[in-house]
């Protein structure tokens, strides 16, 4: 069956381009490219601009259920991956899922299959460090957290650091997108917010004190016979180092500069 | 003593124990506590010598009464000595814990005055850090040979994984370097965690508030190099502690020439590539259903430093290969160099599908570089590859050959002045 080809421009939300599927499925329209409002250059296709609604969006998100539990995770989570064109790889995953049901999860030789699979494997292995490698600094009883991932891991991360610290107040910024977790004590709950300008004023006596403290556990645990540095960044590769307390020497601001 | 030089002091003092992982057991936070376990563990930062650094390694002390000769900290050896007070340590890890430095505590210590009263101080400790901070995160104890029994069960009670060191790999090598040890009083406290182990999964089956003993399990660790013994040796022993004790890992340590008294040679290197080759074997007897006696024998005590031990029994039993891929049970693919856990896994469910060729058992991660030479895929071998026996030791043994340390190149000197 031949659909019509055309350019999608929805509002760059999941829920915007769960409505997408939805239309496309309904006009019998197959999209080659997803835009947002902002992207300037043009397109020799016909667009079609795809308005969110929510209901739609959540009917497709139901349908997810006929993937199957692993299908279903690759659906859900592709989205917050960073692969290029990931919209496009995340339809043609659909299309085939919907064609196939649950062995979409077993039908790991084909070429999207794989394509979608490795990049959520990528998505959940940067949460998985990023939950080792987050350092807090605590300002007044807040404590708050930077990182600079490339995927967008702080869905992934929420559950994590809100069932380790229930009684914390804590913020974590993502600055790579934007987007920040805060929690508060207690079960009054959690969000991820996109945020602007994110700005901390100095750290304490205190918290300079951990810090020594950490650091110099850590320069102490090392044996210097084993000395091993190409292991260490295999295991840490270097991308993370900026944001952890223990490579930062001199360091009496609450979060690491942003170095350009 | 400022806080600052103790945990220099202690932490110094803690780093030649190997075992660090926060794995087996998982445990969600709870509204009123701090702290979550996680089932596979959490590395948090990687120390210079590319080691994890998952828990806050320290020990209680380091005054000992033993004099053991491998040990920094044995009575003879002339350096600093701290204590923390159980006070000082809890305040300490929950400082760390809350900035998300670490995973959770290693509890180490030296015997200060006797088993027993060291004994009671970890587990003052724990307490504190247990009940007063309500601290849910992970906690490695170690036990100490020779306690009471009835301490051990305290220490366990509080304790998500305990270990008792081994440490050496005879009872003649632990005459020889740890005259104070004996085999008997390490085993014993070992047979005592297994038995509380499965006794308290017993309980919990039917009570589900049943205190929970160690619940990670427990480890131990031995030094490598410091004595004679083969590499047979250390993984039959290895193998007898799975089944015997139920060990969740037995840890391996390079000997770090620290006493004197220990004769090594001028140009002692610690053995870590043995220590790698072990790791290797080891996670041969635990993921991929191997015994002893198949990865070594009377003939090969040592392993090959030139190649991994799956690559040596793959090329002494050429008769088991070439393996279908599309046929082959789990067993037989975890066999194949190049096959990993994940790997036989994930073929495993791909050729429900369709039938696999190596354009797909390329995409499902499989290492093709080492597994190509003993794989068919729907009967045909990888094309355009035709390699003889001799041929493919040497092929195998180039493929490791960049990753092995190689001796450092040196600049030639044009006026050689040593004439």
């Amino acid at each position: 069956m031949n659909w019509t080809q055309i350019s999608c421009q929805y509002d760059g939300s999941y829920f915007g381009f769960l409505s997408c599927v939805f239309d496309c499925y309904v006009n019998r329209e197959e999209p080659v490219e997803f835009r947002t409002p902002e992207d300037m250059c043009c397109s020799l296709y016909p667009l079609r601009a795809v308005v969110t609604d929510e209901g739609h969006a959540r009917r497709v998100y139901r349908s997810f259920a006929k993937f199957g539990a692993e299908g279903r995770r690759l659906a859900v989570r592709t989205f917050l991956t960073c692969l290029p064109d990931r919209e496009l790889w995340l339809w043609r995953y659909l299309r085939l899922a919907y064609e196939q049901g649950p062995a979409i999860g077993r039908n790991l030789t084909d070429p999207t299959v794989d394509k979608v699979r490795k990049a959520v494997w990528h998505l959940e292995h940067e949460a998985h460090q990023y939950k080792g490698f987050t350092r807090f600094s605590e300002l007044e009883g807040l404590l708050v957290g930077e990182i600079e991932p490339k995927n967008r891991v702080l869905p992934l991360l929420r559950a994590h650091f809100c069932g380790r610290y229930p009684q914390e107040n804590f913020v974590l910024h993502d600055r790579t997108h934007g987007e920040a977790l805060f929690h508060r004590s207690g079960s009054r709950g959690s969000a991820v917010l996109p945020v602007e300008n994110f700005q901390i004023g100095p750290a304490g006596a205190e918290e300079l004190a951990y810090r020594k403290l950490w650091r110099t556990f850590y320069d102490t645990i090392a044996i210097e016979g084993r000395y091993n540095p190409r292991c260490r960044m295999t295991n840490m590769p270097k991308r993370y180092w900026a944001m952890m307390t223990e490579f930062q020497e001199e360091w009496d601001t609450a979060l690491p500069e942003v170095r350009k | 003593m400022e806080l600052l030089d103790k945990l220099n002091i202690l932490a110094d003092a803690a780093k030649y124990d190997a075992a660090c992982t926060s794995s087996g057991l998982d445990r969600s936070g709870r509204p009123g506590t701090i702290g979550s376990t996680m089932m596979a563990g959490c590395c948090h930062s990687f120390s210079a010598d590319g080691r994890c650094v998952t828990l806050l390694k320290v020990l209680q002390t380091n005054f000992c009464v033993y004099d053991c000769q491998y040990c920094v900290n044995r009575r003879s050896n002339d350096v600093p000595r701290a204590a923390f007070t159980p006070e000082e340590l809890c305040e300490l890890t929950i400082g760390f814990y809350r900035r998300n430095y670490i995973e959770g505590l290693f509890l180490s210590s030296a015997v200060i005055q006797s088993p027993d009263y060291t004994t009671e101080l970890m587990i003052k400790t724990l307490r504190i850090l247990r009940e007063v901070h309500r601290f849910g995160g992970y906690i490695h104890a170690k036990a100490i040979p020779g306690a009471d029994p009835l301490l051990t069960r305290r220490l366990g009670l509080l304790a998500d994984r305990l270990s008792v060191n081994i440490e050496l790999p005879s009872s003649p090598s632990l005459a020889l370097l740890a005259p104070d040890k004996k085999k008997e009083a390490i085993l014993t406290p070992m047979a005592q965690i297994r038995d509380g182990i499965t006794q308290s999964k017993q309980e919990l089956a039917v009570y589900r508030h049943a205190p929970r003993f160690a619940p990670a399990g427990q480890s131990t660790q031995m030094i490598v190099g410091a004595t004679p013994e083969s590499d047979k040796h250390i993984l039959t022993l290895t193998q007898a502690l799975y089944d015997r004790y139920q060990l969740k890992r037995v840890f391996y340590s390079a000997y770090m020439p620290v006493s004197p008294l220990v004769p090594v040679a001028e140009d002692y290197k610690p053995p870590l590539l043995r220590e790698h080759r072990l790791y290797q074997a080891d996670w041969l007897l635990r993921y991929y259903h191997f015994r002893a006696e198949e990865i070594l024998d009377e003939d090969q005590p040592d392993l090959d430093p030139r190649m991994d031990p799956k690559c040596c029994w793959a090329l002494r039993h050429l008769e088991f290969f070439p393996v279908e891929v599309n046929r082959a049970d789990y067993e037989s693919l975890l066999r194949v160099p190049g096959l990993g856990v994940r790997s036989a896994r994930r073929i495993l469910r791909a050729r429900r599908v369709g039938p696999l060729n190596f354009e797909g058992l390329k995409r499902l991660g499989v290492v093709l570089k080492r597994a190509q030479y003993f794989l068919t895929c729907s009967g045909r071998m990888m094309q355009g590859l035709r390699v003889s026996e001799d041929g493919l030791l040497r092929h195998l043994v180039s493929l490791e050959a960049p990753a092995l340390a190689a001796p450092m190149p040196e600049q030639l000197s044009l006026f050689d002045s040593a004439v």
